[in-house]
């Protein structure tokens, strides 16, 4: 693991304020960053633990543990909720079994709330996996789950 | 000859099943042996539309839509290559009438061009506003995008020809433009949409502007939720850079600037200009003390122009067509186009480029067509999760920043999420606040501690714990975090609050919930 850390780090340790650089290229590889990345990362940069730690937990995107094999996300913003995306959200939920920031025992989704998705126009909108759906129903997110594994 | 027929690639599109769409016409073409050209366009921002396929007739492009894969087998047998009739038959696109009374300037070519095709681009304008600013001085590129009367469209509304004014006269061994490309309010997309559909014309924007202050490195600062886009730009920079428009010598002008694209991380408070430097810099999203402003002292501590994708995509135009031609658009001090979203519950939600003037009312019923549920539309929030809601009685005021701030609201970044009667309004003033909560970066107190008992104190209000105790004590947190925040976030977030207590007050006064 930490050769795989050493050659992200060599890849961005030149590029101007590189941590974030370094952390999106760790999530990439692993899916979230390893608490070892994080002594070793601030070891190669001078930085803190504390400053590393401080940026990774900042930052929502970056996640500490690992997640389930398929994200689903789901807008809660504003025009999403304008159009029944709250009634989603506990349909997801409930279909998954799990609350928000979870994941299900079988590893397969983890579900994360979302502020806007860019798709105002077609609310509600909900992301797989950087996949992006509009005006989705409860029965089309079901649809979704089912098409990735989901019974 | 080979039938073009264009398929939006842009995310919008892609959300409803564009991809699909592509890949059954040119299956179905195939078996049928007909030879068929697809391209990808960008979206006109007729989303209720989308998937909307065009197809070259003449010189004319037709339209269908919205498509889904099964329409493709009965659009082919009714000769949709030659604009044959069908039920999701539209005719001239630029004739639809959504279109049609658009004034599009800045997003000209969005929806018509292939985005990552450098000779599409420069054979609709593109590049023009550049060779005309390689032949002028630096202030008097500086003075063009002054007269033109340009404000920042990310929201703040800063004349962006004065800020860029102050970056030129600070000297300094480098200098940086940046672009603040995390579109993070809810009901905007206009950003994301420029991007995908045209993304050359942002980094000729910045070009022009690095030109002009006097930088030779560009930054994107692209949230991650669009991962779209960045796909899109990284093409666009690598074909810019080939075609020597970015890197050692632009444009064969001898001046160097290069552009690099960075992702956020689902901050969005990082949209606010100082945290989105700190952001670049590779720390946590906080929010700096102005002064020194940006464009003294920014990124790594040099002067930097920050902008908002839309304020640098408009500036080719102004260089290719004059200040004066932009600033013909528009009313009073709200000079140019804006490009205007409709989004929440609305039947024809999408992107109205317009000059400024047209009223809300227009846009939310002539655009858009009232709501999407059939119900009336009780309240719009314009401008972002910051922005004031909006009662069905002020739907006659302009889209001007002068005017919306005159009823106690703001632009922002154009943004309008309609909602319909079944709205509880107390429950989108508690949103705005747990919104607040969620997001603040946590250095200052108002924002960070207030945003949490703003929560509290409307919960204790929707119990019907001591009401107009709790209600004053509302107005009063209010009025702390708007004077005592660092930045805009603590500063607004009471702002769609203290709409709601005066609109829309009986919503807080119902059965308490528990």
């Amino acid at each position: 693991m930490s050769e795989d850390f050493s050659d992200i780090i060599d890849q961005y340790q030149h590029a101007p304020g590189p941590l974030l650089l370094v952390l999106h290229a760790v999530q990439r590889k692993f899916g979230f960053v390893p608490a070892a990345a994080v002594p070793y990362i601030a070891d190669r940069l001078n930085l803190s633990r504390a400053e590393v730690h401080g940026v990774l937990s900042f930052y929502h995107h970056f996640r500490q543990a690992a997640p389930g094999r398929h994200i689903v996300q789901v807008c809660r913003a504003e025009s999403c909720q304008a159009m029944g995306a709250e009634h989603l959200a506990q349909h997801a939920q409930q279909r998954l079994g799990i609350q928000f920031h979870e994941t299900t025992p079988d590893g397969e989704f983890s579900l994360e709330p979302v502020y806007c998705l860019g798709n105002c126009a077609c609310s509600p909108a909900v992301m797989i996996d950087e996949e992006l759906f509009g005006r989705v129903s409860p029965e089309q997110f079901d649809a979704l789950l089912a098409e990735r594994g989901g019974d | 000859m080979s039938a073009v027929v264009y398929v939006p690639r842009d995310a919008a599109a892609l959300s409803l099943g564009a991809e699909r769409v592509a890949s059954a016409i040119a299956r179905e073409a195939k078996s049928r042996g007909i030879d068929v050209t697809l391209k990808r366009n960008g979206t006109r921002g007729m989303c209720w539309l989308e998937p909307l396929v065009e197809v070259v007739v003449g010189s004319e492009r037709c339209g269908y839509g919205p498509v889904t894969e099964r329409d493709v087998p009965a659009l082919f047998a009714a000769d949709f290559l030659n604009n044959g009739a069908h039920a999701l038959q539209l005719g001239r696109v630029e004739d639809i009438a959504y279109f049609a009374s658009q004034q599009r300037l800045t997003f000209e070519r969005v929806g018509v061009i292939e985005p990552t095709s450098f000779e599409d681009y420069v054979k609709h304008g593109g590049y023009e506003g550049l060779r005309n600013a390689i032949r002028m001085q630096p202030q008097e590129i500086v003075q063009a995008v002054t007269d033109s009367g340009l404000r920042g469209r990310g929201g703040a509304a800063f004349p962006t020809g004065i800020k860029w004014k102050t970056a030129l006269e600070a000297p300094a061994p480098q200098k940086y433009v940046t672009c603040n490309a995390d579109e993070g309010d809810s009901g905007t997309f206009a950003d994301r949409m420029l991007m995908e559909g045209d993304p050359f014309s942002l980094i000729e924007g910045m070009t022009i502007a690095a030109l002009a202050v006097g930088a030779t490195q560009g930054y994107i600062y692209l949230r991650v939720e669009y991962p779209h886009a960045e796909r899109t730009l990284a093409e666009a920079i690598q074909s810019a850079y080939k075609a020597g428009y970015l890197g050692a010598d632009v444009a064969g002008s001898g001046r160097r600037f290069d552009l690099e694209v960075r992702l956020g991380a689902g901050a969005y408070i990082c949209g606010e200009e100082t945290s989105m430097l700190e952001s670049l810099e590779g720390r946590r999203g906080e929010v700096r003390v102005r002064p020194p402003l940006p464009a003294i002292k920014g990124l790594f501590g040099r002067p930097t122009i920050v902008n908002n994708v839309i304020s640098l995509a408009s500036v080719p135009i102004i260089l290719q067509r004059g200040a004066q031609f932009y600033r013909d658009f528009g009313v009073g001090r709200s000079r140019g186009t804006v490009p205007i979203q409709l989004a929440g519950n609305i039947k024809r939600g999408g992107l109205v480029e317009r000059a400024f003037g047209v009223s809300l009312r227009d846009l939310l019923y002539d655009y858009g067509g009232g709501s999407a549920s059939g119900r009336p539309i009780r309240a719009v929030q314009v401008g972002g999760p910051l922005g004031a809601y909006i009662p069905a009685s002020q739907f006659d005021t302009a889209i001007d920043y002068e005017a919306l701030s005159g009823i106690g609201a703001l632009l922002g970044h154009g943004g309008i999420v309609a909602f319909d009667d079944t709205v509880d309004m107390a429950r989108m003033a508690r949103f705005a606040m747990e919104f607040c909560a969620i997001e603040s970066c946590g250095k200052c107190t108002p924002c960070r501690l207030g945003s949490t008992r703003g929560v509290e104190v409307i919960d204790r209000i929707l119990y019907g714990v001591d009401r107009d105790g709790n209600l004053r004590l509302l107005e009063d947190l209010c009025e702390t975090m708007v004077e005592g925040s660092l930045c805009g976030l603590g500063g607004m977030a009471p702002f769609p609050v203290r709409s709601v207590l005066k609109h829309f007050r009986e919503d807080f006064l119902k059965p308490p919930t528990r």
